[in-house]
C-alpha cells in the first residue's frame, strides 16, 4: 500500500516533467547555495588562518614600544583591547618611564629555560629598511632584509628548501652569508642555481647558503621576498648597532602562548625597571590571540553568507507549496475519483505529501552535489572548504521544508469530499 | 417486498431518505423522501428528467453523500453512523462506480486504472494484476491493459471503468448515465456487459434517462421532483435481465467480448 502511494506521487511528477523539474531547481539553488557559500565562508576563514599560521606558528613578537603618553590609571599587564590587527597587544597606559631599547641580552633572558619555561627560543630581530641586492647586473629591492639567529627560522615557519640555513657559528662569527626567498631568486638570478653566488646587499657582498621554500602571497605582502642574514652581519654592514626592531619569541606548543605572553612581560619588566604605575616600554603581540579574532570576525562572514542562502532555500520551499497548490486544484477531480473508488484520506494526503517529498528530496540531492562539485572550484579567489554538518542541514532542511510546504496543500486535497471533486472539472 | 433468495438484508435499503441543499429561502429540495429496497441480483434503473434528483439518489446510493434526513443501509450496514475513513472503506468493498464520464486517472495504462480499488484496499500487487487482468478480459479488453485512457476509444473507456468497478467483487455496481457519452455501439457493448453481469448474479443500479438502457433493467423506477412516481417490474429478480433473454432470442450481436479475448490472455 505505502509502496503504491509513493508509486503514485512518482507518477504524477513525472506527467508534468518541466514543471516537477522547475520547482526542483528551486530547492538545488537552495541547498546549493547553502553548501557553496557556507565551504566559501569557511574556505576564506581558513585562508586567514592559514596566512596568520604563516607568519610563525605559537609565534610572539616583542617590539619596543614608543607610543602612548601619560594616562592615568595603573599599568594593567593584558589591558589590551582585541582588534584584528592589534590582537593581543599591550596598551601603554601610565606615566612613562625612560625608554630602553630591546637589546641582544633581552632576547638572550627571554630563552632562560628557568626563568621562562614556556619559551622555546627567543630570536633577536632587525630589519634593513632599503636593501638592494644585486647579482652580474641585475637588482632587486628586498622587501624585507632581516638580521636575526638560526631560531628565526623555525618560529617564523620559514623553512629551507635548497642549500641550508646558517647556523649558530655564523651568527657568532658574523659571517656575511644570506637565505634568500623565492621571490628574490627569481628577480636576481632567473635560472641560475643561487646556492653558494655572492650578491651584494648595498655593496656589501654576501653568500647565498640557501634558498627559502615558497609560501606564497598573503594578501599584500609577499612572503617570498624576504632574505635572512645572521644579526651581526646585517648590523654591521646595513642597519647599525642600535635597539633591535624585534625579539620573535616561540613558545613550546600552542597551549604555551600566553604563559610565554606573562613569562616575557615579567622578565622584560625587570629588565628595564618597568613597575605598577609605569608604562611598558615594549609590546608583546600575541600571534594566538591574533588568529581567534581573525577566526571570529570570519565566522560572522559565514553566518551571514549562510543566512542569505537560507533565504534562497526558503523561496525554494515557498515554490513547492505554490507548485503542489497547483497540482492539487488541477487534479481535483483525480482526487474524487480516487475517493469515490475507496482511497482512504490518508492515502490521498500521502500522495501528495510524497510528491513533495520527492521534489524536495531530488532537489535537495542534486543540490548538494552541485554545492559539492562546485566547491572544488575556486571561488572569488577562496578555495571553499566544505563543512560536513552544512550538507546534512540543508539536505534535512529541504526534505523538512518538503513536508512542511507540502503539508498544506496535501490537506487541502485529502479533505476534499469526493462530490465536490468529482463535479470539478 | 421479500428477498427472492434466503432472505438476507437486501442490498440497497433507503427508508424515507431527504437531501436539502442550503438552507431557508434557497434551499433545494432534490429529493423529498424516498423509500426503496434492492435485493441482490436485482438490475434496476432509475429514470427521470434531469432535476428530478436522480443524481443526488446516486450520490447518497454510492456513499459519496449522506442524506439530509432518513436512513441508508447498504448491504446491512447504515451508513449514516459511518465516518469518513470507514465510508471509504465501504466505497471501496461494497461499491463499484460507473460514470458517465469514465472518470478513469489520465496517464495511467488500463490495468494500473483497474488495480487502483484493489491497491487501496490493500491487495498485494500479483493477487491484484492477476484480478485486474480477469476483469479486463470480462469486459473484452484483454489485449489493451497496457493502453492509456488517451489510447482507448469512448467504448472502451468505459469498459475500463466498468472493469474497475468490478474488480472488487462489489455488492453493488451504481452506474451514472454510463452510455451517456457512447455511440450506439458502443452503447450496446457497454449495455451487453452489465446484462451479463447481472445475469451472473451481480447487483446492477442504473441511472438513466433513455428509455433502451432502462430497458434491460428488471425493474425499472422513474423519479420526479425528488419523489419515487413509478415503480414498475419488467422481470423477476432472480432471472435473467431482459436484454439477455431478448438477444438469446433475437441471436442479437450480444456479447461480443467474451469470445473476442485473445488466446494469449487465457493463461492469466
Amino acid at each position: 500500500m505505502n509502496r503504491d502511494i509513493v508509486r503514485f506521487a512518482l507518477r504524477g511528477l513525472s506527467a508534468n516533467k518541466l514543471r516537477s523539474g522547475l520547482t526542483t531547481l528551486g530547492i538545488l539553488i537552495g541547498v546549493a547555495a547553502v553548501i557553496l557559500l557556507v565551504a566559501v565562508g569557511n574556505g576564506s576563514s581558513r585562508q586567514i588562518q592559514e596566512s596568520i599560521a604563516r607568519l610563525g606558528s605559537n609565534t610572539l613578537t616583542v617590539r619596543p614600544s614608543t607610543t602612548g603618553g601619560g594616562g592615568p590609571g595603573g599599568a594593567g599587564p593584558r589591558g589590551g583591547f582585541p582588534g584584528l590587527a592589534g590582537g593581543g597587544q599591550q596598551q601603554s597606559s601610565g606615566p612613562r618611564i625612560q625608554a630602553k631599547d630591546l637589546t641582544v641580552d633581552d632576547a638572550k633572558a627571554l630563552a632562560d629555560k628557568a626563568a621562562a619555561p614556556s619559551v622555546k627560543s627567543a630570536s633577536p630581530v632587525v630589519t634593513a629598511q632599503s636593501a638592494t641586492a644585486a647579482y652580474e647586473g641585475s637588482s632587486h629591492a628586498i622587501a624585507q632584509f632581516v638580521g636575526s639567529g638560526p631560531a628565526y627560522f623555525d618560529a617564523t615557519s620559514n623553512a629551507v628548501g635548497t642549500g641550508s640555513a646558517f647556523t649558530q657559528a655564523d651568527v657568532d662569527q658574523a659571517r656575511k652569508v644570506v637565505v634568500i626567498g623565492q621571490t628574490v631568486v627569481d628577480e636576481l638570478f632567473g635560472t641560475v642555481r643561487p646556492v653558494g653566488k655572492q650578491i651584494a646587499v648595498n655593496g656589501v657582498p654576501f653568500t647565498v647558503v640557501g634558498v627559502l621554500k615558497e609560501k606564497g602571497s598573503s594578501g599584500i605582502q609577499d612572503s617570498d621576498d624576504l632574505a635572512i642574514a645572521p644579526l651581526d652581519a646585517v648590523r654591521q654592514s646595513l642597519t647599525g648597532f642600535g635597539g633591535l626592531d624585534q625579539i620573535v619569541v616561540q613558545a613550546t606548543g600552542p597551549d604555551a602562548t600566553d604563559g610565554a605572553e606573562a613569562e616575557i612581560t615579567q622578565i622584560l619588566n625587570q629588565r628595564h625597571g618597568v613597575g605598577t604605575g609605569s608604562t611598558a616600554d615594549f609590546s608583546v603581540q600575541n600571534q594566538a590571540s591574533l588568529q581567534e579574532t581573525a577566526s571570529e570576525s570570519s565566522e560572522t562572514f559565514t553566518v551571514l553568507l549562510g543566512a542569505v542562502a537560507a533565504i534562497s532555500l526558503l523561496v525554494g520551499g515557498i515554490g513547492i507549496t505554490n507548485i503542489m497548490l497547483v497540482t492539487v486544484t488541477e487534479r481535483t477531480r483525480e482526487i474524487g475519483i480516487r475517493k469515490a473508488i475507496g482511497a482512504p484520506r490518508r492515502a490521498i494526503l500521502g500522495q501528495f505529501l510524497a510528491e513533495a517529498i520527492v521534489l524536495s528530496l531530488v532537489g535537495g540531492l542534486s543540490g548538494v552535489a552541485v554545492g559539492v562539485v562546485g566547491s572544488q572550484f575556486t571561488v572569488l579567489g577562496v578555495d571553499p572548504v566544505i563543512v560536513p554538518s552544512s550538507i546534512l542541514l540543508s539536505l534535512g532542511v529541504s526534505v523538512g521544508i518538503g513536508l512542511f510546504f507540502g503539508g498544506f496543500p496535501a490537506g487541502r486535497a485529502a479533505g476534499l469530499r469526493p462530490i465536490e471533486a468529482l463535479r470539478h472539472e | 417486498m421479500t428477498s427472492p433468495h434466503d432472505g438476507a438484508a437486501p442490498v440497497l435499503d433507503a427508508r424515507d431518505v431527504v437531501k436539502i441543499y442550503g438552507h431557508g429561502e434557497t434551499a433545494v429540495h432534490a429529493l423529498r423522501g424516498v423509500s426503496l429496497e434492492v435485493h441482490r441480483g436485482d438490475y434496476v434503473a432509475f429514470m427521470g428528467a434531469s432535476g428530478s434528483g436522480k443524481s443526488t439518489l446516486m450520490n447518497i446510493l454510492g456513499c459519496l453523500d449522506v442524506p439530509t434526513t432518513g436512513s441508508y443501509l447498504l448491504d446491512g450496514t447504515d451508513v449514516g453512523e459511518l465516518t469518513q475513513g470507514q465510508l471509504a472503506v465501504l466505497r471501496n468493498r461494497k461499491l463499484g462506480f460507473v460514470f458517465q464520464s469514465f472518470n478513469l486517472i489520465p496517464r495511467m495504462s488500463a490495468l494500473a486504472n483497474v488495480e487502483l480499488p484493489l491497491a487501496y484496499g490493500g491487495v498485494g500487487a500479483s493477487e491484484r494484476r492477476r484480478r485486474a487482468r480477469a476483469a479486463l478480459r470480462l469486459v473484452g479488453l484483454g489485449e489493451r491493459v497496457g493502453h492509456e485512457p488517451n489510447e482507448l476509444s469512448g467504448g472502451q473507456q468505459q469498459r475500463v471503468a466498468v472493469a474497475r468497478a468490478l474488480v472488487t467483487a462489489p455488492a453493488l455496481l451504481l452506474a451514472d448515465e454510463p452510455t451517456g457519452n457512447l455511440d450506439t455501439a458502443s452503447t450496446a457493448e457497454v449495455l451487453a456487459i452489465l446484462d451479463r453481469l447481472n445475469a451472473q448474479g451481480r447487483t446492477v443500479v442504473v441511472i438513466t434517462h433513455e428509455t433502451e438502457v432502462a430497458a434491460h433493467a428488471k425493474r425499472t423506477l422513474r423519479l420526479v421532483d425528488g419523489r419515487i412516481v413509478e415503480d414498475v417490474r419488467n422481470a423477476p429478480v432472480n432471472g435473467p435481465p431482459p436484454g439477455l433473454a431478448a438477444a438469446a432470442d433475437a441471436t442479437d450481436p450480444g456479447p461480443e467480448p467474451a469470445s473476442g479475448s485473445g488466446p494469449a490472455e487465457r493463461g492469466w
